[in-house]
């Protein structure tokens, strides 16, 4: 199974709930292998280069050549191959975060793990964040569990968004609503359809989203109008 | 409106290098060596005016006579190898088993409870206090000037790499135990290189520290080295051999100083 998680929501930071954890009928271990992480901020060690930090991501015991080549393939792809020899300092925060990824990335995982990773970003840089990482999605086929805050995040990247929310009486946050988008990516960022699932999260968030009270059945009925269009003009 | 087009590029295709300069520094050594000099031509002066008696103050070329007619009896070099032989090997000891100590304390909480106050009342110890238990323990010989000169310069370095390991940025720490580092490899890979400043500084801490312990012992039962040439001055009213033995101390620790500086450089470019 290759799917992209996202769910607009923190875990529970601290508050541990009972459950188990597992990666293919596997339980997860504290440091799996089977995974990597990447935080909201880069986490570079500014000590080393670009490509010395992206090194620090492959799995122990890799053979030099091989952990070199692997090395350079991933900065390719993250479009920093022009930066390899520079310092964590000497570059932007996107780049910054773009060696993060390929960093996580190198550790071969089968779930990827990115915790709000374009939420130090400016608005622009995070667009084309996400737009690269459907690339590198596309080229490392990996299981991706994105936490976000950001619903258009969401809408745009998730197959299926995990909404989780917290009761004031327990601690810890629960799943609320479990969503499929049901998609292709690249998703047309203005898509009516996606348009309809936005509201539904904010609404579903607390967030008052000013729609007209039938906002929901006119983006529907335009829709309809637009597929009936749509097949007229087809025959 | 103007008429200008906007231009939205993310600014993280464009790298920027920061390029750091430092003005003027050919000229800066002339502006620290003229003090010195301004001091010597006092000096002369004080000594060739009479404003000092001599016996209190001896001239510069005095000093100078001193110098050639150790050397001539190759005194002043026997002299200058064994003190530096002994700030030499108890500074690399002791510096490595102040960064160990350090670490230790540095890392672990339990570590850190029950060794630091023991360490913190050893530090307390003046350094004279010591040298009679080690003579004891050690003998007269290299033993226990050496020793000395460890416990001298171990504290510094101990107390620089504990503290700055207590101030790791948790969030690399993390970073490392999230992908696997733990131990010994979180160590080297992430929290003895983030603390590689702060270790310097011990280390230039340490070095002082060295000369001074090493003074001390050679001060108390010695048979050779600049602290015997010293308090041997002092008993035969040398005072040109005294004024000898403090400004060969003061250029030799200069020396090994600008020797940690280069060391400094380098590891700054590699970790800083």
């Amino acid at each position: 199974m290759r799917q992209v998680h996202a769910a607009p929501a923190r875990l529970g930071a601290g508050s541990r709930g009972r459950g188990e954890l597992s990666i293919g009928g596997s339980p997860v271990a504290p440091v799996d292998q089977r995974s990597a992480v990447a935080f909201q901020e880069p986490r570079l060690l500014p000590w080393r280069t670009i490509t010395r930090n992206v090194e620090l991501g492959l799995p122990r015991g890799t053979a030099k050549q091989d952990g070199q080549a692997r090395v350079a393939e991933l900065l390719r792809l993250v479009q920093l191959d022009h930066a390899t020899s520079l310092r964590p300092r000497q570059i932007s925060g996107g780049m910054a975060q773009r060696a993060s990824l390929a960093r996580a990335l190198a550790r071969n995982p089968g779930v990827l793990l990115l915790d709000e990773p374009f939420g130090a970003l400016d608005a622009l840089t995070r667009l084309t964040m996400q737009d690269l990482l459907l690339d590198v999605h596309a080229a490392e086929p990996t299981t991706i569990l994105l936490v976000t805050h950001d619903v258009d995040e969401a809408l745009q990247l998730a197959d299926r968004i995990v909404l989780l929310g917290s009761d004031d009486d327990t601690p810890g946050a629960t799943i609320r609503r479990v969503l499929e988008v049901g998609k292709k990516r690249p998703r047309d960022r203005g898509d009516a359809q996606l348009a309809i699932l936005r509201a539904e999260l904010l609404s579903l968030l607390g967030v008052e989203n000013h729609h007209p009270e039938d906002y929901l059945t006119q983006a529907i009925k335009a829709q309809r109008a637009r597929r009936a269009s749509a097949t007229a003009a087809g025959t | 409106m103007t008429g200008e087009a906007v231009s939205l590029s993310s600014s993280d295709f464009g790298t920027a290098v920061v390029e750091r300069r430092r003005g003027g520094s050919r000229w800066r050594w002339l502006l620290g060596v003229s003090l010195p000099l301004a001091l010597f031509g006092l000096w002369w002066l004080a000594t060739h005016l009479a404003w000092v008696p001599v016996f209190k103050l001896p001239t510069p070329e005095s000093v100078v006579t001193a110098a050639f007619d150790l050397a001539a009896r190759d005194l002043l070099w026997q002299y200058i190898g064994i003190s530096t032989q002994r700030v030499f090997l108890g500074f690399v000891i002791g510096s490595i088993i102040g960064l160990a100590l350090g670490s230790l304390v540095g890392l672990s909480r339990f570590a850190d409870s029950f060794l630091s106050p023991t360490i913190g009342a050893a530090r307390a110890v003046p350094s004279l206090a010591w040298v009679p238990l080690l003579i004891l323990y050690l003998g007269f010989g290299e033993d226990s000037k050496v020793a000395l000169v460890i416990i001298g310069a171990l504290f510094p370095v101990y107390t620089t790499v504990a503290g700055a390991l207590r101030h790791v940025d948790p969030q690399l720490v993390e970073f490392g135990r999230a992908y696997g580092y733990h131990g010994a490899r979180l160590l080297t890979t992430v929290q003895l290189p983030a603390v590689v400043p702060a270790i310097i500084s011990g280390l230039r801490l340490a070095l002082a520290q060295a000369w001074l312990f090493l003074v001390a012992a050679e001060l108390v039962g010695s048979t050779m080295g600049l602290g015997f040439l010293l308090i041997e001055s002092q008993n035969n009213g040398r005072i040109d051999r005294l004024f000898l033995a403090i400004v060969v101390l003061a250029v030799l620790g200069k020396l090994s100083d600008t020797l940690v500086g280069v060391l400094e450089r380098f590891l700054l470019k590699r970790w800083g």
